[in-house]
């Protein structure tokens, strides 16, 4: 009955409802009892918070009532909402507009400057392997006169090659893979043998982009080879990898060795893969082995401020490009990729000797 | 600028819920917010909440001593209730850039601070009330609420005399400010 009888005088010491003395008295007792302070202070929240909840509530009621009093005698009318989407669409739509525009004209910027970015840098770092030829093959074509005169060249007369480079089988038929960039500009293509012979050869596949050429000979006397000594690695390379390679910086096939340096090429490009291996004007569109024969790669490029950074196109980017040219030309539905090494296992001198008569010089007139 | 004596009365109105005054702030700026709120992806429902939202911002303007417009009661509705729809989109995670709106605003953070804390406390009390029970809820909305007095309330509920009643609602008291203040404590401590 205490506690009821100390919120009693609390509530009336709040109210202001104490007489003189009675709250003199109580504020003595606040005074000495901190306990009876504390309940005085809550209470005094607790109240006004009370007074505040009342004065809301029936505010809200008010509220309330002359909303729905005003919707009834139709002072203030409630207009049905739009269908929303429709309006956001309406309302958006310059702002719509203008951001659709502005991302297709970031896009076309970024696109521009990447292309033109990338061929930028190709030009300025990286330098293509194809050989010009210039005084070696004059000086070629004289040391062997008597030989080449001998032979019936199926060059066109008169006409100097414009650019040379490598190529190989990929398939027995005849078909040879090689750089775009080789044969780019030429009209007419003729790949020789490391015995000197000439076979005439017609563009089957040419893609920039990606710099893969295929070449189909098209001569009579071309000897079909029934099986390839090598095939194409399917998997990556690893780091360290001992490589080979092959290719016609000269009138002469001519052989390296190395190393698998990085397994992306120039500037990260995953389509290419970096080789530590010689190589110079000509080697381009040569294959790059593995110790087992297997191609991990065709040279293409080199950093012009480098010494020995060779960047190769992977094979299982050229196997891509194989399998997509063979879905969409019927004339490639024929083409087969050799499946399996022959020369595993082998001698290198072995390997060489089985290899290098399915490594061509391709000059292009 | 100085406010409209018009106005003035307006909200002394407001201040005192005189009905008359409500009315007339209603008829003359209700239909403004509506259209504000449906042009900016709001319902009708949704207008009203925001209309009469800002008409408590009002009432607790106009009571407090230092009340000062110092602008037209319409740039001031509109101000508020552009600011608490902006408020409700965000907590709806609706994206919104901007309100479209072309009036004139006047700053009303502090008033939406203020009105966000109590209205924390309002919803507690209500859920407080909520959770007392009859007949305890009616005895403290009568006494403390309409401020009938004990001997009244005796009568209403059938208490033979003033003491009884004032025992049932000590009791009542004590239950509603241990569900007000445990919710009060956790509120704060988050």
């Amino acid at each position: 009955m205490e506690d009821l009888q100390l919120m009693d005088a609390i509530e009336r010491y709040l109210r202001n409802e104490m007489p003189q003395e009675e709250k003199a008295h109580f504020e003595q007792l606040r005074k000495s009892n901190p306990e009876i302070d504390q309940l005085v202070v809550e209470h005094t929240m607790f109240l006004q918070q009370m007074d505040q909840f009342g004065e809301w509530k029936n505010l809200k009621s008010t509220l309330q009532d002359v909303h729905h009093q005003l919707t009834e005698s139709g002072e203030i009318t409630e207009t049905a909402p739009k269908a929303t989407v429709v309006s956001i669409f309406r309302k958006y739509k310059k702002v719509m507009g203008v951001a659709a525009s502005i991302a297709g004209i970031t896009t076309l910027l970024i696109a521009g400057g990447v292309s033109w970015y990338t061929r930028q840098a190709s030009n300025a770092e990286l330098q293509q392997l194809r050989r010009e030829f210039k005084i070696e093959v004059a000086n070629k074509k004289n040391e062997v006169l008597d030989e080449v005169i001998s032979k019936i060249s199926k060059a066109p007369v008169d006409a100097e090659p414009i650019s040379g480079g490598t190529g190989f089988l990929i398939d027995g038929k005849g078909y040879l893979v090689t750089n775009a960039h080789v044969i780019k500009g030429g009209s007419t293509f003729i790949v020789q043998n490391n015995k000197g012979q000439e076979f005439r050869a017609q563009t089957a596949y040419v893609n920039y982009n990606s710099d893969v050429a295929i070449l189909k000979i098209s001569d009579d006397d071309f000897k079909v080879h029934s099986v390839l000594p090598y095939s194409f690695r399917k998997g990556g390379s690893d780091l360290g990898e001992p490589l080979f390679t092959l290719g016609f910086p000269r009138e002469e096939i001519v052989y390296n060795e190395g190393y698998m340096s990085a397994k992306t090429g120039y500037n990260g490009d995953t389509l290419t893969c970096q080789i530590g291996v010689p190589a110079n004007p000509g080697n381009s569109g040569g294959p790059v082995f593995n110790r087992n024969g297997e191609v991990i790669g065709i040279i293409n490029t080199r950093l012009k401020q480098a010494e020995g950074v060779v960047f190769a196109l992977t094979a299982k980017n050229i196997i891509r490009t194989l399998e997509t040219i063979k879905k969409e030309d019927s004339t490639f539905r024929n083409l087969k990729l050799p499946s399996n090494t022959q020369i595993k296992g082998m001698d290198r001198v072995q390997q060489i000797k089985k290899i290098e008569d399915c490594v061509f010089m391709v000059k292009s007139y | 600028m100085k406010t409209d004596p018009r106005e003035i009365a307006l909200l002394e109105g407001l201040a005192k819920n005189d009905r008359q005054a409500i009315e007339t702030i209603y008829k003359q700026h209700y239909n403004m917010v509506q259209a504000l709120i449906l042009n900016n992806n709001g319902s009708v429902d949704d207008a009203r909440d925001i209309f009469q939202e800002a008409m408590i911002v009002l009432y607790e303007k106009a009571k407090s001593d230092s009340f000062e417009l110092n602008c037209l009661l319409k740039t001031y509705l509109y101000s508020v209730c552009r600011r608490l729809w902006l408020k409700r989109l965000q907590q709806q995670q609706k994206f919104v850039s901007d309100v479209n709106g072309l009036e004139e605003l006047v700053p009303v953070e502090e008033e939406l601070d203020a009105l966000g804390q109590r209205n924390i406390a309002y919803q507690m009390m209500e859920k407080a009330m909520m959770n007392l029970g009859e007949p305890c809820r009616s005895l403290i909305d009568a006494f403390y609420l309409q401020k009938k007095s004990m001997t009244e309330i005796a009568g209403n509920f059938g208490y033979t005399n003033a003491d009884n009643a004032k025992n049932q609602k000590y009791k009542c008291l004590m239950r509603l400010k241990k569900l007000f203040f445990s919710a009060y404590k956790n509120n704060n401590n988050l």
